[in-house]
């Protein structure tokens, strides 16, 4: 049989649910005995590989490169996985949502730095309007709230679906 | 001397007492029925109305913290449609404002957050409303946050009802709805605020909390109030 492809994103988010990932331990020796890990900041690929079987995607969609990646990767996924808080609810990045995206630059990069007045322009994604959760831009099949989600609770989920079957989380699962 | 009546909750028979209400009557039983705005000792308001139940021959569901009882009633307060709304309302309360569940002062502590976790709600089907609403940092020994505020009055009515103070109100309608300090003044320049903080230990969430704590640090005890209330017969 062959393997499953299992890629993981990271959008914007501060990388606490891949930490919260590696943290399930041994579980990830039978992870990688049924699944490649094809994409994500764990891996070097550069290129989002085609027909992925899931992934796991962390952070919240924030900015154009954010919303054009997660649009290619529904399309080239199976099944699409929310991990964690920022992915589900847009959480902490959601914080900046009631300020205009020019005011909110202004207050960060001109009135609160000593240096270099401006806002930087190249190299960096444009913000969108709003951070938002990932099912308001493509669809998603799974969503695994937690701030971090706790490893147990990510493990049953890799477990399941890596056994074919969707992980039943109502209950088992909390935000923050 | 209030007399016995008999209802049946979910095809079991129970005896309750005669004024009591559907959800004193169904939580004395051991049932479970989901609620935010009540709080015993309080008066009832059906604010948030996750409390809904069905009742024989009656064609619209009903919240059962203001239903009083009635002999010979048939009530159902678990099946899929009830389960459905009120996962609903859960996602609404979400969207409605800013609850950022990993910075608040009553993660892990908050009856909202728990509700959810207990109701299987795993994600909000409702696009984020992202309002831009105040925080009320002028008292001396208090917050109030209304990112966290869901409305459900116990602050107002404990503060009303217990305290007798009536400090707290709510002004304007819909989504547009706000708590505020007695005619929209900040909280530290209140004239009939005691800082007795029952508002603080009644409010569900991290909407009103002390100051001095961080994040998930704040817990709650509601239950003194709820006994202090009884014993003064507030609302019995």
């Amino acid at each position: 049989m062959s393997k499953a492809k299992v890629a993981t994103v990271w959008l914007d988010g501060c990388s606490g649910c891949h930490m919260s990932l590696l943290d399930i331990d041994e579980v990830l020796i039978d992870v990688v005995q049924k699944a490649d890990i094809v994409y994500g900041p764990l891996v070097d690929a550069q290129e989002f590989p085609e027909m992925v079987d899931v992934t796991l995607v962390e952070g919240a969609v924030s900015s154009q490169d954010d919303l054009r990646l997660i649009q290619k990767i529904r399309s080239r996924s199976k099944l699409l996985v929310s991990l964690g808080d920022c992915a589900v609810t847009s959480n902490v990045p959601s914080m900046r949502n009631n300020i205009p995206t020019k005011v909110l630059l202004e207050r960060a990069y001109v009135q609160g730095a000593d240096v270099n007045h401006r806002p930087p322009t190249d190299g960096v994604p444009t913000l969108l309007r709003h951070a938002v959760p990932v099912h308001e831009v493509v669809k998603v099949d799974i969503h695994v709230p937690g701030c971090p989600p706790k490893a147990d609770a990510i493990a049953f989920v890799v477990t399941e679906l890596l056994s074919g079957r969707k992980p039943e989380l109502a209950g088992k699962v909390k935000f923050g | 001397m209030p007399s016995k009546i008999s209802i049946r909750i979910d095809g079991e028979l129970i005896n309750a007492q005669s004024g009591a209400s559907l959800l004193d009557a169904a939580l004395a039983a051991g049932k479970f029925i989901p609620s935010l705005c009540h709080m015993k000792g309080l008066s009832s308001v059906g604010a948030c109305r996750l409390c809904v139940v069905e009742v024989a021959g009656v064609g619209r569901l009903l919240p059962a913290c203001t239903t009083p009882v009635q002999d010979g009633m048939n009530v159902t307060t678990q099946n899929d449609k009830l389960r459905r709304y009120r996962r609903t309302i859960l996602e609404l309360l979400f969207a409605e404002r800013n609850h950022v569940c990993a910075v608040c002062v009553s993660n892990n502590h908050c009856e909202l957050q728990a509700l959810a976790t207990r109701l299987g709600v795993t994600s909000v089907r409702f696009p984020y409303t992202f309002p831009r609403v105040a925080v009320d940092l002028s008292h001396r020994k208090f917050a109030q946050d209304q990112n966290r505020c869901i409305l459900c009055t116990r602050c107002v009515r404990v503060c009303a009802e217990v305290e007798g103070a009536h400090v707290w109100n709510v002004v304007s309608r819909g989504v547009g709805s706000r708590l505020v300090c007695e005619l929209n003044r900040n909280w530290g320049d209140s004239r009939n605020c005691t800082s007795c903080g029952k508002c603080v230990q009644s409010c569900p969430t991290g909407a009103l909390a002390e100051k001095g704590f961080a994040v998930e640090e704040m817990t709650k005890r509601p239950e003194p109030i709820s006994r202090l209330a009884n014993l003064r017969g507030v609302h019995s």
